[in-house]
C-alpha cells in the first residue's frame, strides 16, 4: 500500500509539470496568432545569401 | 464536328494580375501594366526574391497610384520615432507595422524576407490574421523612415497611426483568463479523480491513511483555484457588496466560499471528506461562462475581418471622373470618395474639394461645425453639412470604430429610463430566496436535531447553482445576435433584445423605407431645360443625399459639376444654392413657389426655380417594396401601424388600400413633426418600434423604444438607430421581430430547467445529508443540458426564419 502513496505523488506532479508547460506556453503568446505559421512552414530556406547573424528575440508585449 | 472558339488572349500584368492596356513596359516577356509595377518587379528581381512570383501568381498590388515622395519625411522626428516603436536599445529598434494590402502567401514570404531588399533590416515576422508586420532593424544602418520607404517600394506601403498603440492591452487580459481557466480545469479533473475512491465506496474506505493522504491532496490542489482563479468572483462580489448591489457574482462568490471552508473543516477534523470537487467545479464551470462571453462580444466588435458589419455605400470617384456606389468595406488608402451634404465621413480622410463644414457631435460631442480647409485631415465620424465634398481617404475604414460612435454615451444617456435588463432582476430574487429556504431549514433542524444545521445551511448554499442565470443570457443574447447577422439585420447590443418584446405600435416612414430606394419613374413638367440649367439643377441636386436627389440627378444628362456656393438645406422643405452666379432653388413647392400647389396624381414632386424664375417640376412616382403588402398584413394582427411622411399626401389613397383605412397616416411632416409624434405615442404608453431611413428621421428613431434603419446600401450612417436591416430582407420583418421576442422564453426555459436542478439538489441539501458524488454530478450536468437547451432552441426558432427565406427564394427563382 505503501506504494500507492509514492504512485500518486509522482504522477500528481508529473502532472503539474504539464500545468507548467501550458502556462508558460499561453503567457509566451504563440497563440495570438495561428494562422500564420501553417503558412510559414511551407516555405523554402533560401538563406544562401544572408550571413548568419544573431537575430534577436522579437519583443511583442 | 468541333466547333472551334476563338479565345482572346489577354495580357494581364506580371506583377498585379491587371489588364495590359499599354504594352509598352515589359521586361523580355514579362508585361507589367504601369510603370511603377515594373519598378516594383526590378527591385524584386534585384534582391533574388522572384520566388514572390512563384508561390501565388500575381500576387502584387497595382501601382498605378502613385505615393507621394517625402510621405515618410515625419518619420524622421525624434519624438514620434519614440511613439511608434516597441523596445530599442544601442544596436536595434522594433517596429510594428500595419500593412492592409496583405492578401497571400505571396505577401507573408517577401514581407519576411525583407532583410534582402533592406540591409538593415534583422528580421520580419508577419501576423496574417492581423495584418501585421514587426521588424527588428538595425537603426545604425537603416532608419524608420528607409524601412517604411522600403515597405512602400514593393507595395505595401504602411499605413501608420498613433492610434495604433492602445490595441495592444487587450490581448493581456486574455491570457490571464486562459491562464485561470486552465488551473481551474486541472485542479477541478484532478480533484474529481482522487475523490472516485470517495463515490464509489460510499463512504466506507478501507485505509484510512490512503483516505487522509487523497484528502490533503485535494486540500492543496484547491489552493490555487479558491485563491487564484475564484478571485474575480470575489472582488466583484465584494464591490457589489460595497455599493450595496447584490450582482451576479454574489452568490457564487459565496458558493465557493462556504464550501471551501466547510470542506476544509471537515479535512482537517478529519470528519469527512468536503466538497472540493464541487467547489473547483463551480469555479471552472463559472470562468468558461465567462470567457465564452468575452469572446462572443469580441467577435461581435471584430476590428480587422472581412465581412462588413453592416451595410454601407459610398460614392466612389474613380480615376475618370464617373461616381461609383461602392461598399464601405472595399474602399482603400488613396480612394477619392464624396461626400455629400448630411453625410458622415467613414473614414478618416483629407479634404481636397469642396466646402468642408464638419459637425463632430457625434464623435466629441460638441455640436459646432468645425471648418476644414483643403488639405486638412477629416476624421471619421464627422458629418458633412454645407453641400458636397470630395476626400482622399488616408485611413482604412475601421468597423469596430464606428460600431464604438453607435454605442457613444452622447446617446446612450438621452434615452431617459436605463433599463436593467430583466436578468439582474432575477438574479437578486434567485439570492433572496436562497437566504430565506436556507434560515428556514436552520430554524427546522434547530428545533429537532441541532446537530445537522450546520450540515445542511452549508449544503444548501453548495448545491443551489446561480451558472444557469449567468449561462443561459450570455449564450442566448450571443447565439441570438449571431443568429440575426445571417439575414443581415444587425443590432447595437443585447437590450435590443429585451426591447423588441414590448413593442406593441409600429411607425413606418415613408419615404425610402416602404419604398424602394433608387427605383422611381420620374417626369419633368415644365419648361424646356437647356443644357446649361440642367448643369445648375445637377450641381445643386448633387449636394444633398435625400433620394429624391438622386433621383432628379439619375434623370438629368451626364455633365460636369459646377462649383458651388452658399449651399443651404432645410430638411424636408428643399435646398438652396449659388452656382455660377444663379440663385437655384429646389424643394417642395411650399419652398420654391411658396404655396401649397394642389396635387392630382401620384408621386412627389420636387419643384425648380432659377433666379426666382420656376421652371417646372420633377414628378417623381415611388415604387413601393414588393413586399409591403404581406408585410402589412401580418404586422396588422399583432401591432398597431402607422405611417409618417415628409411627403405630400397625394399617395394617401393607394397607401389606405394597403395599410387599412383605419390607420393613422400624417403627411409633409419635417423631422421635428415626426419626433414630436413619437413623443405623443409614448406618452400614451404605448412602446413603439419606428422604421426609418435614418436620413431625416434620425431624431424620430433616437426617440422611440427601438428604432430600425433601412438600409439598401446607400451612405446612410445613422448612430441614432438601434438595428440596422438591409432592404433585401425587408419581408422577414416579422419574423425577426418574433425571434427577438422569443428570446426571453428561451431564457426562462433555461431558468425552468435550472430551478428543476436545483429543487433536486435541495431536496437532499436540506436533509442535512449532502452525498458529495451528487453534488459534484448536478452542477457541471446542469451548466452543459442549460447550454445545449439554448442553443438548441435557438435554432429550432431560426427554422421560421429560413423557412421564410426560402419561400421567398424559390418565389423569385420561379
Amino acid at each position: 500500500m505503501g506504494a500507492f502513496y509514492i504512485m500518486i505523488g509522482a504522477s500528481l506532479l508529473l502532472a503539474v509539470g504539464f500545468l507548467l508547460a501550458f502556462i508558460w506556453s499561453v503567457k509566451s503568446n504563440q497563440y495570438e496568432d495561428d494562422y500564420t505559421p501553417s503558412i510559414r512552414m511551407l516555405f523554402d530556406n533560401t538563406k544562401k545569401k544572408i550571413k548568419k547573424q544573431e537575430s534577436p528575440e522579437i519583443k511583442t508585449k | 464536328m468541333k466547333i472551334q472558339k476563338q479565345t482572346d488572349v489577354k495580357i494581364v500584368c506580371y506583377h498585379c494580375g491587371e489588364d495590359v492596356e499599354n504594352p509598352n513596359h515589359h521586361i523580355k516577356d514579362k508585361y507589367f501594366c504601369c510603370n511603377g509595377c515594373q519598378t516594383v518587379y526590378e527591385i524584386i528581381n534585384k534582391c533574388d526574391l522572384c520566388l514572390y512570383y512563384d508561390i501565388e501568381s500575381s500576387p502584387g498590388i497595382t501601382q498605378k497610384t502613385k505615393v507621394r515622395d517625402g510621405k515618410f519625411d515625419f518619420l524622421d522626428d525624434e519624438n514620434i520615432i519614440e511613439k511608434l516603436i516597441h523596445f530599442k536599445d544601442e544596436v536595434h529598434q522594433h517596429v510594428i507595422f500595419y500593412l492592409p494590402q496583405m492578401h497571400c502567401s505571396s505577401c507573408i514570404w517577401i514581407l519576411e524576407n525583407l532583410r534582402n531588399i533592406d540591409s538593415g533590416v534583422i528580421k520580419s515576422q508577419v501576423n496574417f490574421i492581423k495584418r501585421e508586420v514587426t521588424i527588428a532593424y538595425n537603426y545604425n544602418q537603416t532608419s524608420l523612415k528607409k524601412v517604411a520607404e522600403a515597405l512602400t517600394h514593393i507595395g505595401y506601403e504602411p499605413h501608420i497611426s498613433l492610434n495604433d498603440v492602445k490595441e495592444s492591452k487587450i490581448k493581456k487580459y486574455d491570457t490571464t483568463q486562459v491562464v485561470k481557466l486552465g488551473i481551474a480545469g486541472f485542479c477541478f479533473g484532478n480533484i474529481m479523480m482522487l475523490s472516485f475512491p470517495e463515490y464509489f465506496s460510499f463512504g466506507s474506505m478501507q485505509d484510512s491513511n490512503l483516505k487522509t493522504w487523497f484528502s490533503y491532496l485535494n486540500l492543496i490542489l484547491s489552493l490555487p483555484v479558491f485563491f487564484y482563479s475564484a478571485s474575480e468572483f470575489f472582488i466583484s462580489g465584494y464591490k457589489g457588496l460595497r455599493q450595496k448591489f447584490l450582482n451576479i457574482d454574489a452568490p457564487i462568490a459565496l458558493a465557493v466560499l462556504i464550501t471551501f471552508t466547510r470542506s476544509v473543516y471537515e479535512i482537517l477534523s478529519h470528519t469527512g471528506s468536503g466538497y472540493l470537487d464541487s467547489m473547483s467545479g463551480i469555479v471552472f464551470f463559472m470562468l468558461i461562462g465567462r470567457y465564452f462571453q468575452n469572446r462572443t462580444y469580441q467577435s461581435i466588435s471584430f476590428d480587422r475581418d472581412f465581412t462588413s458589419y453592416f451595410p454601407l455605400g459610398v460614392s466612389l470617384i474613380k480615376s475618370d471622373y464617373t461616381e461609383k456606389q461602392i461598399s464601405v468595406a472595399d474602399l482603400e488608402v488613396g480612394d477619392r470618395i464624396k461626400i455629400h451634404n448630411d453625410e458622415i465621413v467613414q473614414a478618416d480622410a483629407i479634404l481636397f474639394y469642396g466646402n468642408g463644414i464638419i459637425d463632430y457631435s457625434f464623435v466629441t460631442g460638441e455640436s459646432i461645425p468645425v471648418e476644414k480647409s483643403i488639405g486638412e485631415i477629416v476624421y471619421a465620424g464627422g458629418k458633412q453639412t454645407a453641400g458636397a465634398i470630395e476626400l482622399e481617404v488616408i485611413k482604412e475604414v475601421s468597423q469596430s470604430y464606428l460600431t464604438q460612435l453607435w454605442n457613444n454615451e452622447t446617446f446612450n444617456n438621452d434615452k431617459e429610463v436605463i433599463k436593467v435588463s430583466f436578468i439582474h432582476q432575477i438574479s437578486r430574487y434567485f439570492t433572496y430566496i436562497l437566504f430565506s429556504i436556507a434560515l428556514l431549514a436552520a430554524a427546522y433542524w434547530l428545533f429537532y436535531d441541532s446537530s445537522k444545521v450546520w450540515n445542511s445551511v452549508t449544503s444548501i448554499l453548495i448545491v443551489a447553482c446561480p451558472c444557469a442565470l449567468l449561462l443561459s443570457s450570455t449564450f442566448t443574447n450571443g447565439n441570438i445576435i449571431r443568429i440575426l447577422n445571417k439575414y443581415k439585420f444587425y443590432i447595437k447590443n443585447a437590450s435590443v433584445i429585451e426591447q423588441m418584446s414590448d413593442i406593441d405600435t409600429i411607425v413606418f416612414d415613408k419615404t425610402g423605407t416602404i419604398t424602394e430606394q433608387g427605383k422611381s419613374e420620374i417626369t419633368f413638367q415644365g419648361l424646356e431645360i437647356s443644357n446649361e440649367q440642367s448643369q445648375l439643377i445637377r450641381s445643386i441636386a448633387n449636394q444633398s443625399n435625400h433620394p429624391l436627389s438622386k433621383s432628379v440627378i439619375s434623370y438629368l444628362p451626364f455633365s460636369k459639376w459646377l462649383n458651388v456656393k452658399n449651399y443651404k438645406e432645410f430638411k424636408g422643405f428643399g435646398a438652396s444654392a449659388i452656382i455660377n452666379n444663379h440663385l437655384i432653388k429646389m424643394g417642395s413647392s411650399e419652398f420654391v413657389l411658396g404655396n401649397n400647389s394642389v396635387q392630382l396624381n401620384f408621386g412627389s414632386r420636387v419643384y425648380i426655380s432659377i433666379d426666382d424664375k420656376f421652371l417646372g417640376y420633377f414628378n417623381i412616382k415611388n415604387t413601393y417594396r414588393q413586399s409591403l403588402e404581406k408585410i402589412v398584413l401580418s404586422l396588422k394582427s399583432e401591432f398597431e401601424l402607422k405611417v409618417l411622411s415628409g411627403d405630400n399626401d397625394s399617395e394617401e389613397k393607394y397607401l389606405k388600400s394597403i395599410f387599412g383605412t383605419n390607420t393613422e397616416m400624417l403627411f409633409n411632416q419635417k423631422p421635428g413633426d415626426k419626433l414630436n409624434f413619437i413623443k405623443q405615442l409614448q406618452q400614451k404608453n404605448k412602446k413603439v418600434l419606428m422604421i426609418g431611413d435614418g436620413l431625416n428621421d434620425a431624431g424620430a428613431l433616437k426617440q422611440s423604444d427601438v428604432g430600425i434603419a433601412i438600409s439598401d446600401n446607400t451612405n446612410n450612417f445613422s448612430p441614432a438607430c438601434d438595428a440596422v436591416l438591409s432592404g433585401e430582407y425587408f419581408y422577414l420583418l416579422h419574423k425577426l421581430l418574433n425571434y427577438c421576442r422569443k428570446e426571453k422564453t428561451i431564457i426562462f426555459s433555461s431558468f425552468a430547467l435550472s430551478i428543476f436542478y436545483n429543487l433536486v439538489g435541495l431536496a437532499f441539501a436540506v436533509q442535512g445529508d449532502l452525498n458529495p458524488l451528487i453534488a459534484a454530478i448536478l452542477m457541471p450536468i446542469s451548466s452543459i443540458s442549460i447550454v445545449l437547451l439554448t442553443t438548441g432552441l435557438g435554432a429550432f426558432y431560426e427554422l421560421k426564419l429560413k423557412k421564410e427565406k426560402l419561400i421567398k427564394v424559390n418565389i423569385q427563382s420561379d
